[in-house]
């Protein structure tokens, strides 16, 4: 297989899209969600799609082949809740190293079988594509207080999110993930506790460390992050997980998120990620962004080589991943920055 | 493409970044946060003032430190839970948070405490090989997991480097250590080499402070890319008590060791005296000591020490807005989240309100629009909007007490029955967790006097409405950040509908939005739905909704408004489905009018009305358009107290108030109309014939083809005037079995001359204010007219009483359409009224070959007096319906075709 680093000198990578929405167009109802195995579990289970990596393992590595079809690079494990603080809310916090082994296996055999079914040519460079494991922000923040009255009060405390964080990162490396990614940052207190475990997984497993990427959520006019983070203050925040790459997911469309990608561009030393939404929600909260509108946004900024990793978000589907690859297929990666070793004035 | 440089500087955040360069000459380090050195700081924590000892960090950060130093190493102390409370407290602090954090402690589990509080990176001070090389790289190693810069104290296994050689050969082996085995950047690093008090009167201490400026010097060319750093106040340590002494020691001390390369220090952020203001003398006796430059320094210094009174230094802390009104000051506190005088402010305030509840809604309220504008509009962000919420809280606590007593008062005279407060149920639902705008709006409604139930996230709908007829809530707010909890709040009303409840709906949330609610939740629930966009409105609607007499036209004008907001939805997403113009004539709108007893006009032909009195017609303008035209869309007069232009609206409605007042005393305006009534029937379809004194003249209307639900009319003009074979039909004699028509013209003339007046003078603004108020008079002409034909002029509603915003809502019987306009849109109709007023002759207004009026200000129209006649849109006609009417008109399809584009599909 290619290393990824090589492969992120030579070209763009596109990494997938929404998962969710795929998920939503199946239909699925309480049952389908339950399957045989959680017949009887005591909680309402529709909506917990993490949980169709046991129950409808099929629609999850359908999903997978769509988007790598469509040509994604890198597609993402379906674990973005996987992790025991967010699984509390089913009372599912046993299931976590599970589904996350389960989630890695099946976006990795997605990846073989879609090898395996491309024609046996030597110089196609697109004869590898990468498992990004999925590590989502948890449903409760670090640095806010979910009680106004008691802005001191923390719903979770770091070592909770670290150890659930720790749990996930192993049923991801178990599971066969290529990479590790820290996604849809609100919170830069919560990445720093996934951030923490990855560095203490690997160094407790002694195993060779995977490539972090990680990806930050700016919420809002104001250009920083839901906890109040500036987009230098988060990349500042999170710089000693030495990623493999630093971006942008989620909250904005292609075309809100140009100007905070070009600032990161500017200031980060490793690579860049971007996946925005399909546009901004409409009045009926749905995403109707055109596949092309979307690719078109990506090419321009493409152009003026801020991005090396690009894909899609909320709302956007195997279409959108399709155009954005035909955009930015022909364009060359963000160059990495030179990196000085001396100080000038 | 070009490729970017990235420089090795030292970078740390807070909310935002700090980047250590070469020119940023010198980094302050806020110190009063620490208990060891301020026994204030000590006192407050120990006393668990967190509040007060936040203010301590916010004065640091406001005298320009741009790093709080954060040190909770005291006996008495639980140091671990003492810093994570502060830090955690910190973090709710924007304008402290925005500086990173320096966590002090010389016990590892503190500093470990402290780095699971804080976002952003921190500097950790501090970390040293006092306990060898293995527990050195061990914390090293933990000061890396969380991404933390360290300060390492020139200290290994055999004690604090007190040698300029020592500090060098300690920094050197932690520095390799730090960088070839712990995997540090060089930035990262900072050197303390211990700064230790001068002039103590022991000889061996008297060149500390040349060590320490001479380590740095070696350190810097040694490793450049790393940090020099110190407690700076420990080198006038000997000087305590005698604070303009020790400020200049500190800042000759600081002169001389930035010089050589120092490139931060922990200092009072607020009391840094620049070098070159010292008092001369004082500063040469400083730099003796400092330098160590003679045997005597010491003595001297202490010899004038003595004779430096101690002059109080006033904190640097910008107090100014401490000078301003109550209402400023509330406003300051709110907007800022400052609580350090909200109580002693609010108090003043209820004192010089008349009662309490009137400071809330007053000033408190006032802030809290500002809050509310800022963040929309991105210059607040969401830690500093949950802030302000706090200051409003415990605002409204000082005032609680008295309002409840007010409230006993009147009740023990038995004036008002102490109902409790309204309650309001909230919560995000099934299947999301996003809640901060929930907690805000709970917060902001608390405030105002609500009791607020707040289920929390994740609420199954069970859970909701159980909850709600269990409390016997008066609202229920659900919110919602996701899209899926769209359904979610479909199916909640639906089961609301399906429960029987009665309670209104708030819906809100960041995914949430006026038109979804309109078109998907409100039609599923007739208790009223209602969406509110932020937590200030929040307050607004539900006060609407809970109040008696207001609230059931609330939830009307709410229900008309999101019917509209449906129809142009669905009118923009369904593709227009017609009926054939047959079709729609059958199925007209049909009155009974066997018992129609249609009212003879008491003018016959027409009437001329030249110079209408200006102050009559003045009390009938309707102020809601006039905002809109300056885009300020809302009702008037809720648009002047909206939260975001609400203080312009006000303004402007003052200036135009005034203007108003020059136009009718000096006349800038001439006001004229003309009506004119006569017999007329229809012919069962669309067209209606005149009998005039010269003969018949034939009306010609347009009628609705949009396919309809069944039983629904299709909606022509002409329907509302009485068919004659309906009067035929009538056992009744001729005379009573016509109908009647009206029309009228009303113009206001000499505008223009101020216009161009105030355009000549490059004043814009009352340019368009005396335009705006052209069409707002002859709107109000047009109103005031209506009333008067219908009392006296028709005499069809006589008896008609009604109030101006009764007028503006069209409460009273018939119509006044205009030519041109959705229920007549063919605007070659104004040529037959122009025609049969004279309109030309009789008050001059002139018609351009499109068919507009000049002067612009004028206004034309039908009077129509059924008492069910009503305004419509016309919508899409078909070709059928084109080819009649162009016959009809004696006009070619095509010249049909041209008047009637807009409405043809």
């Amino acid at each position: 297989m290619t290393d990824i680093r090589t492969a992120l000198q030579q070209r763009i990578l596109i990494i997938d899209g929404a998962m969710g929405t795929m998920i939503q167009r199946h239909n699925l109802q309480e049952a389908d969600y339950r399957g045989d195995r959680f017949r009887d579990w005591p909680s309402d289970l529709k909506g917990n799609n993490d949980l169709l990596c046991l129950t409808q393992p099929q629609i999850v590595k359908d999903i997978h082949r769509q988007y790598l079809d469509a040509g994604a690079d890198i597609i993402e494990t379906n674990t973005f809740n996987s992790q025991r603080v967010s699984l509390a809310d089913y009372g599912m916090e046993s299931l976590a190293y599970e589904l996350n082994v389960a989630a890695a296996q099946l976006a990795k055999e997605a990846v073989q079988e879609y090898l395996a079914s491309l024609p046996q040519t030597t110089n196609d460079d697109r004869q590898t594509a990468f498992v990004a494991g999925a590590i989502g922000p948890m449903n409760k923040t670090l640095s806010l207080s979910p009680d106004v009255n008691n802005p001191g009060f923390r719903a979770l405390s770091f070592d909770e999110a670290a150890d659930a964080y720790y749990e996930q990162v192993k049923g991801l490396v178990d599971g066969g993930a290529d990479l590790l990614l820290v996604e849809t940052i609100f919170d830069t207190l919560n990445a720093k506790a996934a951030i923490f475990a990855i560095r203490k997984y690997f160094r407790e497993t002694g195993k060779e460390p995977l490539p972090i990427m990680i990806s930050g959520t700016i919420t809002d006019a104001s250009g920083r992050t839901l906890s109040g983070q500036t987009l230098e203050a988060f990349y500042t925040s999170v710089r000693h997980a030495r990623p493999l790459s630093i971006g942008l997911n989620c909250a904005l469309g292609a075309k809100e998120m140009r100007p905070h990608v070009e600032e990161l561009s500017g200031l980060a030393d490793c690579f860049t990620s971007a996946y925005p939404n399909a546009g901004l929600p409409n009045a009926m909260g749905e995403y109707d962004e055109h596949p092309a509108d979307t690719a078109h946004f990506i090419e321009e900024w493409a152009k003026e080589g801020f991005v090396n990793i690009v894909g899609g978000c909320c709302g956007t589907t195997p279409d959108h991943i399709r155009h954005i690859a035909q955009h930015v297929r022909s364009l060359a990666p963000r160059p990495l920055p030179i990196v000085e070793k001396e100080l000038t004035t | 493409m070009t490729q970017t440089t990235l420089h090795p500087y030292l970078r740390l955040s807070g909310l935002e970044p700090l980047v250590v360069r070469p020119e940023s000459n010198f980094i302050n380090v806020g110190e009063r946060t620490n208990v060891t050195g301020s026994k204030k700081f000590a006192r407050l924590i120990r006393e668990n003032k967190y509040e007060e000892a936040l203010s301590v960090a916010r004065q640091q950060v406001e005298a320009g430190a741009q790093v709080i130093d954060i040190n909770m190493d005291d006996a008495l102390l639980d140091g671990v839970q003492a810093m994570t409370t502060f830090l955690n407290l910190v973090q709710a602090e924007p304008d402290i948070a925005r500086v990173p954090v320096m966590i002090d402690s010389s016990k590892f589990s503190i500093i470990e405490a402290g780095l699971k509080c804080v976002q952003g990176k921190c500097i950790v001070n501090s970390i040293s090989m006092k306990e060898g090389e293995e527990s050195f790289i061990h914390q090293a190693q933990i000061c890396l997991d969380y991404g933390a810069s360290v300060v390492v104290m020139a200290f290994d296994e055999a004690g604090q480097a007190d040698t300029l050689q020592r500090r060098i050969d300690i920094c050197t082996r932690a520095y390799r250590i730090l960088t070839e085995r712990v995997g540090f950047d060089a930035q990262d690093i900072i050197f303390d080499p211990n700064i230790f008090a001068v002039a103590t009167g022991i000889e061996e201490h008297n060149n500390y402070a040349v060590d320490f400026i001479e380590a740095t010097r070696q350190l810097k060319k040694l490793f450049p890319l790393a940090k020099i750093s110190g407690g700076v106040s420990n080198v006038s340590f000997s000087f305590r008590g005698n604070d303009p002494v020790r400020e200049a020691i500190h800042s000759v001390f600081l002169f001389h060791a930035i010089k050589a390369g120092m490139d931060m220090g922990i200092v009072n952020a607020g009391q840094l005296v620049v070098y070159d203001e010292i008092e001369p003398q004082l500063r040469a006796l400083c730099e003796d000591v400092v330098l160590n430059r003679r045997a005597d320094a010491t003595e001297r210094l202490v010899a004038f020490a003595d004779t430096v009174k101690a002059k109080g230094k006033e904190a640097v802390k910008d107090e100014a807005w401490r000078g301003a009104s109550v209402e400023e000051r509330l406003k300051h506190a709110l907007v800022n989240g400052i609580t350090d005088f909200i109580e002693a402010d609010t108090e003043e305030a209820r004192q010089k309100y008349p009662k309490p509840l009137e400071v809330i809604e007053g000033p408190l309220m006032a802030g809290m629009d500002v809050v509310g504008d800022l963040f929309g509009s991105g210059k607040m962000f969401l830690p500093q909007v949950v802030k302000s919420a706090r200051v409003m809280k415990k605002a409204v606590a000082v005032l609680t007490p008295y309002i409840e007593k007010e409230k006993e008062e009147r009740a023990a005279r038995g004036e008002i029955s102490p109902a409790g407060a309204a309650r309001i149920l909230m919560a995000t639902v099934k299947g999301d967790v996003h809640d901060i705008g929930k907690n805000i709006v709970g917060v902001v409604l608390a405030c105002n006097g609500y009791e607020v139930i707040d289920l929390g996230v994740m609420v199954p709908a069970d859970k909701i409405l159980e909850t709600a007829v269990r409390e016997n809530v008066d609202v229920i707010g659900l919110s919602g950040l996701i899209t899926p909890s769209l359904d979610e709040m479909v199916h909640i009303a639906r089961e609301m509908k399906r429960r029987g409840m009665k309670q209104p709906l708030l819906i809100g949330g960041a995914t949430t939005s006026r038109t979804h609610t309109a078109v998907k939740i409100a039609p599923e629930y007739e208790g009223g739905v209602v969406h509110v966009l932020d937590a200030s409105r929040s307050v607004t609607a539900v006060s609407s909704l809970l109040q008696k007499e207001t609230g059931k036209n609330y939830l009307r004008d709410v229900r008309a408004e999101y019917e509209a907001l449906r129809d142009q939805f669905l009118g923009r997403q369904r593709q227009k489905v017609l009926i054939p113009y047959e079709e729609a004539v059958v199925t007209k709108e049909r009155f009974d009018w066997r018992n129609y007893k249609p009212v003879a006009p008491r003018v016959n032909g027409v009437q001329v009305f030249r110079d209408y009195d200006l102050a009559t017609i003045a009390r009938y303008i309707d102020w809601g358009p006039f905002f809109i035209g300056w885009e300020m869309p809302g009702r008037f007069p809720e648009v002047l107290s909206d939260p975001i232009f609400g203080a312009e609206a006000t303004r402007l409605h003052h200036d135009a108030l005034k203007m108003v007042e020059t136009i009718v005393a000096e006349n800038w305006f001439s006001a004229h109309a003309v009506i004119g009534f006569w017999p007329a029937l229809s012919n069962g379809r669309d067209t209606i014939a005149l009998q005039t004194g010269s003969g018949t003249v034939h009306l010609e209307s347009l009628r609705q083809q949009m396919k309809k639900a069944i039983g629904q009319p299709s909606y022509s003009l002409a329907d509302f005037v009485r068919p004659a074979d309906a009067a035929n039909d009538s056992k009744e004699s001729a005379a009573q079995d016509t109908d009647y028509m009206g029309a009228f013209a009303v113009t206001i003339d000499g505008a223009r001359a101020h216009i161009d007046r105030f355009a000549a003078e490059h004043d814009e603004y009352n340019k368009i204010l005396v335009q705006i108020l052209a069409d707002r008079f002859v709107e109000a002409l047009a109103e005031c007219l209506h009333e008067r034909v219908r009392k006296e002029h028709w005499g069809y509603a006589a008896d008609e009483a009604l109030a101006n915003d009764q007028l503006i809502r069209e409460d009273y019987e018939g119509i006044r359409p205009a030519p041109g306009y959705p229920a007549c849109p063919d605007h070659t109709e104004k040529l037959k009224l122009f025609e049969l007023l004279d309109v030309t002759g009789n008050i001059g207004i002139e018609l351009t070959e499109s068919l507009a009026m000049n002067p612009p200000a004028s206004v034309c129209g039908w009077y129509f007096a059924h008492p069910q006649s009503h305004y419509f849109g016309l919508g899409k006609i078909g070709r059928d319906q084109l080819e009649d009417y162009a016959e009809r008109k004696g006009m070619t399809i095509d010249e049909a075709e041209k008047w009637l584009r807009p409405v043809l599909e």
